[in-house]
């Protein structure tokens, strides 16, 4: 879907690509914690620290970019995705705390399933392929 | 506070996360265009701010729970339902209507289809919860 090989975009690399993957990951144990009547586990919550500190660090990587002179092809789209990203995994370690039933691991399920897909959005909007 | 089963306990806490995910994605979408392009298409970003205030309004009502807070919840949800459907006909028939996506264009396919799902979700939690205390 995305453009593979994009010369130059800081969000189109290992650091994205692993955050995607972790994300995934998560998401499926989670689901598996969900079906089982599980409350989310340490495995969970460490997960979702880790992937906070990759997307983070991602996040450091667009920054240096744009420090560098490089522009997003949308600039207001592409900081709205960053912002709301780098907030996701908090939203769902909150709120997973606050439910410790098989529903706090199906809220980190469905936050995990999101986070691929405002990574990809944030890819699409740094490379405007013809809108 | 709130007792077992009230709408901010379990299943409706997941449902409050998706609403809050909802919040948050067409707030931000609504604000980009209407900052900078509204004139393009007036109606279709006003649109998305209305569904945005009101997955947030509905969010709120679920999280307080109690009396008042079903109500907002019963009122955002319905509110939801009929935009999404509604815009999601309008959308069909006449495109020069919606000139660019909202949220609930085409019953909410940008977005998987689950702005349809999600009140339909919200209004049978808050059957679900009716007799519970609050």
């Amino acid at each position: 879907m995305t453009s593979a090989a994009a010369t130059g975009s800081p969000v189109d690399g290992i650091l994205a690509t692993a955050s995607i993957v972790l994300s995934l990951l998560i998401a499926i144990w989670a689901l598996v914690a969900a079906v089982r009547h599980r409350a989310p586990d340490r495995l969970q919550f460490v997960g979702l620290a880790v992937l906070e500190v990759a997307l983070l660090a991602l996040t450091v990587v667009a920054l240096v970019a744009l420090g560098g002179g490089e522009r997003p092809g949308e600039p207001g789209a592409f900081f709205g995705y960053l912002v709301t990203l780098v907030c996701l995994p908090p939203l769902a370690w909150v709120l997973a705390r606050m439910e410790p039933t098989r529903w706090g691991s199906a809220i980190v399920c469905a936050v995990c399933l999101v986070t691929p897909v405002v990574v990809v959005r944030l890819q699409q909007t740094w490379e405007v392929v013809g809108g | 506070m709130a007792e077992q089963r009230a709408t901010n306990r379990g299943p409706g806490r997941l449902l409050i996360a998706v609403y809050i995910l909802f919040a948050i994605a067409a707030t931000s979408r609504a604000g980009l265009q209407i900052a900078t392009k509204f004139d393009e298409a007036p109606v279709a970003y006003l649109l998305s701010a209305l569904a945005a205030l009101i997955y947030i309004v509905a969010a709120v009502g679920l999280a307080r729970a109690g009396h008042t807070g079903r109500r907002v919840a019963l009122a955002c949800c319905s509110v939801e339902l009929v935009g999404v459907v509604g815009v999601g006909i309008l959308s069909l028939a006449d495109r020069e209507l919606f000139p660019d996506e909202t949220v609930w264009s085409g019953f909410g396919s940008g977005y998987g289809y689950i702005p349809l799902v999600l009140p339909v979700l919200g209004l049978f939690w808050l059957w679900r919860t009716r007799h519970d205390p609050a």
